[in-house]
């Protein structure tokens, strides 16, 4: 019963999005009005049914219904109900059912938020996304179908797989790199709906620019979410290791990241206007391509096709937009002239463009060392992988040249710089990055890209923050405000660039993070046994013994470690190893002892079963806590720069035309 | 020639020198940092080729053949090709400290080099942790269990949904 409705639902919502994607691009092309009102109720409507499809598998895994295919599959009695929930997204089917509901959303509030102004956009727009819709509904009721039937019903089911169990990050990690994931095809859809119409005017490309900045909040988050889950749950010290899983993620985050900057120049100088939105289009393809390669067991070995029935679809999609886009391009660019030109090479759209050019250079050699093995085992039959040194390699100077033009890019105007000012207002910033480089070498830190990064962190910092607050300041001198009201005047003034350096101050956190923790990291292991101690930077660890647990999924045997700091500080510090019921291998919780200036981490590898000996991972990592903490400053950036405006932007537009410091203060304000 | 046109392919150019360098430079390092994906008796057959590269070595912990000395931690034993005692192995040394399911006749990948002297020397160690969390059945396969392994650690940390 519970089957057979989630899939009268699924048809539903492949239903609605066929006929909405039909009626859309058919009446788009052929200039009729009637379609819009259609396309519109078709996506309320596949929403609808996506709700309900998702409603009826959330019941029955809390009902336990192991008739259903997927609830036999990853459900469980013993499993708490938060992770039963939280199966939804736990393996193939239920994930891209949730991609579904979440496509839906997005769907809903993009028809429901636009207005008659973009009438003559809009049925290519929601045609395109529904298209995207019926490839995605066509997935769950043919080759991902979770509503199968099962017969007779099993007693019980195998639970989800326990690495996804053991964490909490596992119930928001997942829904935000959807969230950023699905949202991509938003900004897709308006591309492609510019592209059909052969124009790209100026409120459709606010309307593209924050249908962009509100999926990549989410990926960043969810990358952000991801690498700390790796780092809380998997034990190995590390968070990020350049797995095909991570760069799947971050391929369309460099990508959009790109876009982001580019369309400013678009804006400005209506220069660029066919490469931005072929980074959308590359955006999109990239999320495909990167659920692809997580979800169709691709990654394990090529010969994973036979077992995973989604795969050929997937191809078959990829290179159906592939060919879409590429045509599309080719026929329809042409109509997106630039109007303008770049006059100077001492510009920010120079920088600009320079940053667009690094990101995409990076998004190539971190494609090309993701795809590599998959290729040479298609092509040769060779088995290899790309060792992370090639990623390190090739993505560490483009991430410093990327940092660089973060301070230098803010700092020059728009149109052409004046070489005087330019060295003037470089004084301060650059006394900032040697002092910074002078004291680190001063305190006894050696080495090259580290040192670099600290000291182009204080750069861009020192520039950001005059940037941010110069506004404030010149209120606070003429209008004679307090500095709270000038700096939230100023701010709301010139939203999208006050959110924007506010980002860019979260992004050096990440980097100055990353550098240090992969850079300065202690690292050691050993066999203590009981009463003994062993000492790892300015830490003393103790063994005092083993204990033992049992929650209802799964028991777990800890390691009570006696940690104290030279500062007399002490703390007790339990690394776990979990014994899932179901399974085999035992998962670990690593301790983790957190402070701003670095963190301790501890994780169990091997214990004696009569509790006289255990063996231990030991890492210092100096300040790595900072890449989850940038996470609030990044989400207020983003909301700053995307929040709805008030004011008609005519009436902005004019306000910073305002003559003498005013203007060269505004310079940049959107 | 327009200036628009001129500047249009001196732009074109440049980006394509510039693409084609990063083309190079990338491949080069791609094939520096190749870590290849053998068996025993794949890699034994390779011969001089198998010197120096970084390899994952795929198979079963020889039983019989586990030495594990805990003052140095230093870890020894032999990675066969497969259950029989006369299959293909190589002598593996380790610094690493084994995880706590690590024994004798588990599926194995670890990855290091292979030097002359017949020592392939290992700094990452990774056992079987199957993605299958069924409870194992009397009569279970363990080439399978072996087999599975073998397609796993081509990515280990590659086990989020």
């Amino acid at each position: 019963m519970t089957s057979t409705l989630g899939y009268g639902a699924v048809l539903g919502a492949l239903f609605c999005a066929a006929f909405g994607a039909l009626v859309g691009l058919g009446t788009g092309a052929s200039r009729r009005e009637w379609g819009l009102p259609w396309a519109r109720r078709a996506a309320v409507g596949f929403f609808a049914f996506m709700v309900l499809a998702n409603a009826i598998m959330v019941y029955a895994l809390l009902t336990h219904d192991f008739s259903v295919h997927y609830v036999a599959q990853v459900g469980s009695r013993a499993t708490p109900t938060v992770y039963t929930v939280v199966s939804l997204w736990s393996a193939l089917e239920g994930s891209i059912l949730f991609w579904g509901v979440i496509l839906g959303t997005y769907l809903l509030a993009f028809a429901l938020s636009q207005k008659k102004e973009h009438a003559r956009y809009l049925p290519f727009a929601l045609g395109t996304m529904l298209a995207v819709g019926v490839f995605f509904a066509f997935l769950i009721a043919g080759p991902a179908n979770p509503f199968g039937r099962v017969s007779p019903a099993p007693p019980d089911g195998p639970g989800p797989n326990p690495l996804l169990q053991n964490h909490i990050l596992m119930v928001i990690h997942p829904p935000m790199l959807y969230l950023g994931y699905v949202g991509m095809t938003i900004p897709f859809g308006i591309a492609v709906a510019a592209l059909l119409r052969g124009e790209l005017g100026e409120a459709w490309t606010t309307t593209l620019r924050r249908w962009t900045l509100i999926p990549w909040t989410f990926l960043s988050v969810g990358i952000i979410l991801g690498s700390w889950w790796a780092y809380a749950v998997l034990g190995w010290g590390g968070y990020w290791a350049w797995d095909p899983v991570e760069n799947a993620s971050f391929l369309p985050w460099l990508t959009a990241t790109a876009f982001i900057h580019s369309t400013m120049v678009h804006e400005r100088r209506k220069v660029l206007k066919l490469w931005t939105i072929s980074l959308v289009l590359g955006t999109f393809l990239l999320t495909i391509l990167g659920t692809f390669m997580t979800r169709s067991g691709v990654f394990n070995s090529v010969h994973s096709f036979t077992q995973s029935d989604i795969g050929p679809t997937f191809l078959a999609f990829i290179g159906i937009l592939l060919v879409f886009c590429i045509t599309l391009l080719a026929t329809r660019g042409q109509l997106l002239s630039p109007e303008g030109a770049i006059r100077s090479p001492l510009s920010r759209e120079t920088a600009i463009l320079v940053n667009n050019l690094l990101f995409v250079g990076i998004t190539f050699t971190v494609l090309l060392g993701t795809l590599f093995p998959l290729i040479t085992e298609a092509v040769r039959g060779v088995r290899v992988s790309v060792g992370e040194p090639y990623f390190n390699k090739m993505a560490v100077p483009g991430g410093v040249a990327v940092l660089f033009l973060m301070g230098v890019g803010p700092m020059l105007p728009w149109g052409s710089a004046n070489p005087r000012v330019v060295r003037e207002q470089l004084l301060i910033p650059a006394a900032a990055a040697a002092l910074t480089i002078g004291l680190c070498v001063a305190f006894g830190l050696r080495g090259v890209m580290p040192l670099l990064t600290f000291g182009l962190a204080a750069f861009v910092t020192a520039i950001t923050l005059r940037e941010l607050l110069l506004p404030a300041k010149v209120r606070i001198l003429e209008h004679k405000e307090g500095p709270w009201t000038a700096l939230v005047r100023s701010a709301s003034k010139s939203r999208r660039r006050f959110g924007g350096y506010v980002v860019h101050l979260g992004v050096v956190f990440i980097f100055v993070a990353i550098a240090a923790s992969s850079s300065f990291v202690t690292h050691t292991s050993a066999t203590l046994g009981l009463g003994k101690s062993i000492k790892i930077g300015d830490y003393s660890l103790k063994f005092v013994g083993l204990k033992e647990g049992a929650e209802p999924h799964r028991r777990w045997k800890a390691a009570n470690v006696e940690m104290t700091t030279e500062g007399g500080g002490a703390q007790l510090l339990a690394p776990r190893m979990n014994f899932f019921e179901r399974s085999t291998d035992p998962i670990g919780t690593p301790a983790v002892r957190s402070t701003p200036t670095g963190d301790l981490y501890v994780s169990l590898l091997a214990f004696g079963e009569d509790g006289g000996s255990a063996t231990f991972n030991l890492w210092i990592f100096p300040m790595v806590g900072w890449i989850w903490w940038s996470m609030p400053i990044l989400v207020l950036g983003a909301l700053i720069a995307a929040w709805p405006s008030r004011r008609p932007s005519a009436v902005l537009s004019l306000s910073s035309r305002g003559a003498g410091p005013v203007s060269k203060v505004n310079r940049g304000a959107a | 020639m327009k200036t628009s046109t001129r500047n249009r392919l001196i732009a074109l150019g440049a980006v394509l020198v510039a693409g084609g360098a990063l083309s190079f430079i990338a491949l080069g390092n791609l094939g520096k940092n190749l870590v290849y994906y053998w068996t025993p008796s794949e890699m034994l057959a390779k011969g001089d080729r198998a010197y120096g590269a970084t390899i994952r070595l795929g198979g079963m912990v020889q039983r019989g053949s586990l030495r594990w000395d805990p003052e140095h931690t230093r870890l020894s034993f032999r990675v066969a090709e497969g259950t029989q005692p006369d299959a293909p192995s190589v002598l593996v040394s380790s610094t690493e400290v084994p995880p706590q399911m690590f024994r004798e006749g588990i599926g194995v990948v670890v990855e290091g080099t292979y030097d002359r002297s017949g020592v392939f020397t290992s700094h990452r160690l990774m056992v079987n942790h199957s993605n299958e969390y069924r409870p194992p059945k009397p009569g279970d396969k363990q080439h399978e269990d072996w087999k599975k392994t073998v397609s796993e650690a081509e990515n280990p940390t590659a086990r989020k949904p």
